[in-house]
């Protein structure tokens, strides 16, 4: 049995002032098998982020519905972390409070939290930092905390919205060293958004590539590449055809966003 | 000069205090060197005299002290009542559809003008006074506050959500905590304006405190109490706007130092 559903979702957006309504979404259907690492490649617009934050219960399908474990999802819940672009740390919260808030929300005691906390704090490389303040740590801290916080609230499913998005090229690759270090450590159910064909191919078991605006499911391509995997794996011949071949679909769905536009 | 780059911490002490030199300065010279008539405006020196007499004498020291009181019970008064007002405002829309309307139209509402109003329901008593920095700074503080609490940042929000925060999870743990700096400023702001009501509310009806002690020179003429007064009430201001700042950045350290 499939983890997640997507079930014929799709989304349109009101016009605005008397406009024609705007399709975002067209009907999609995706079944995402249990510790899977699925990432959602698409040019920018197609509405990635949308059908993301609609399984995260952010926003409400237009139509269709996603079911997680069977059953329908209608509001956001802690069944479901989300990683964001934007850095969402609670700034008045330390990196430890960060991590335990989901934990501390659910009210369990703080003797259990803190072994809960130092674990993944160790785990995304934090030692040391725990009593910082946000606004003290680098992007790329910060996105890891972000990590640790959703995982620490032991998710069914792990949501990244573009979460290495706003980070420099090296830390970005440092970055998808470490969740896919992670992931196959600890095995996750994940779905990943991303613009980025090689962080795409690196990260995933499967990519989903996703056409321009309104957005539908273009191709479904199987990444075989062995696990674990290493950043040298990028100059491989299997990952460079693989590129190739997205490189190909979605440059064809962003040349029709640009004439678009 | 180039603009907006910084002046140097050293120069910028320096500049900040040169303009009070040269205020004073200026100030000696229209007075003592006689371009305007004494009666009207006293020299620095008769005004520290006066001032001397004033503390020494006539224990004006207490009139401060009753000054201060009024201000900060008036001003803890209209806190206590405006805060959860206006964080319940921010955060649940229908109480602000509820509310906003009514306050908006009562922050134009100008407290001098209740004064007569507050004597007739309260007498000329403390009360009256508090209630008059009472009605000048509860729908200020309300209405800042809304907008604070309403703008706060959705994304934190959706994270809390995704996190498991129920509703009231969400106001007392993120929308709480994440505008608690801008609040605590927003008090320090209105205090400042509680200082202007409390020196008008002693002008009317008064028999201490320091808008008392101003009113009572003015039938004598005596223009360097006057302008002693207005200067401790500068300098109190200053004081505690100050002191505000610095428990301020003492309590949230992650927001401002």
């Amino acid at each position: 049995m499939s983890k997640l559903l997507i079930e014929n979702v799709s989304r349109t957006f009101a016009g605005v002032r008397g406009g024609q309504p705007v399709r975002a979404l067209m009907p999609i259907d995706l079944a995402v098998a249990a510790n899977d690492f699925i990432t959602i490649l698409g040019p920018s617009g197609c509405g990635k982020s949308t059908l993301l934050r609609i399984v995260a219960g952010l926003e409400a399908p237009s139509e269709g519905r996603v079911l997680l474990d069977g059953k329908a999802v209608n509001r956001p819940g802690p069944d479901r972390g989300m990683v964001f672009q934007s850095y969402t740390l609670f700034p008045w919260l330390t990196v430890a409070e960060n991590i335990a808030f989901g934990l501390r929300e659910r009210g369990m005691a703080e003797k259990e939290r803190d072994g809960i906390v130092a674990s993944y704090v160790d785990l995304v490389g934090l030692k040391g930092f725990e009593n910082h303040w946000p606004k003290q740590l680098s992007g790329g801290m910060q996105q890891r905390t972000a990590i640790a916080r959703a995982l620490a609230n032991d998710p069914e499913i792990l949501l990244l919205d573009e979460p290495f998005g706003a980070l420099d090229n090296q830390t970005r690759g440092l970055m998808q060293e470490l969740l896919l270090g992670i992931w196959e450590r600890r095995k996750k159910t994940v779905l990943f958004v991303t613009h980025d064909i090689e962080e795409a191919i690196f990260m995933a078991s499967r990519v989903i590539v996703m056409t321009a605006r309104p957005g539908r499911i273009k191709s479904d391509v199987a990444v075989g590449l062995p696990h674990p995997r290493h950043y040298t794996l990028k100059t491989s011949p299997e990952f460079s055809a693989l590129k190739a071949r997205l490189t190909e679909d979605i440059r064809v769905e962003a040349m029709r966003t640009a004439q678009a536009a | 000069m180039r603009p907006l780059h910084p002046v140097p911490p050293g120069i910028r002490t320096v500049l900040g205090i040169s303009f009070f030199v040269l205020f004073v300065a200026f100030w000696a010279w229209i007075t003592l060197g006689g371009h305007v008539n004494r009666i009207f405006l006293a020299d620095p020196l008769s005004m520290l005299r006066d001032g001397w007499r004033l503390l020494v004498e006539d224990r004006f020291w207490l009139d401060i002290l009753i000054t201060i009181w009024r201000v900060f019970g008036g001003f803890l008064l209209a806190s206590v009542v405006a805060v959860p007002l206006g964080i319940a405002m921010g955060a649940w829309k229908p109480v602000e559809a509820f509310l906003e309307p009514f306050v908006s139209f009562a922050r134009y509402l100008p407290a001098s003008a209740f004064i007569p109003l507050l004597i007739l329901w309260a007498g000329i008593g403390e009360l009256e006074k508090l209630l008059v920095i009472f009605v000048g700074s509860v729908f200020q503080i309300i209405l800042i506050i809304a907008v604070k609490v309403g703008s706060t940042r959705r994304d934190l929000v959706e994270a809390a959500y995704t996190l498991g925060s129920t509703n009231n999870g969400i106001v007392s743990r993120v929308i709480m905590p994440a505008n608690a700096p801008e609040i605590a400023e927003t008090l320090r702001l209105v205090l400042g304006w509680a200082w202007t009501y409390v020196i008008v509310a002693e002008l009317i009806g008064s028999s201490s405190g320091i808008g008392y002690m101003i009113i009572n020179s003015q039938s004598r003429l005596a223009t360097g109490q006057i302008i002693f007064g207005i200067i401790v009430i500068g300098l109190i201001g200053l004081l505690s706007d100050f002191a505000f700042k610095a428990f301020n950045r003492w309590l949230f350290p992650w927001s401002l130092a």
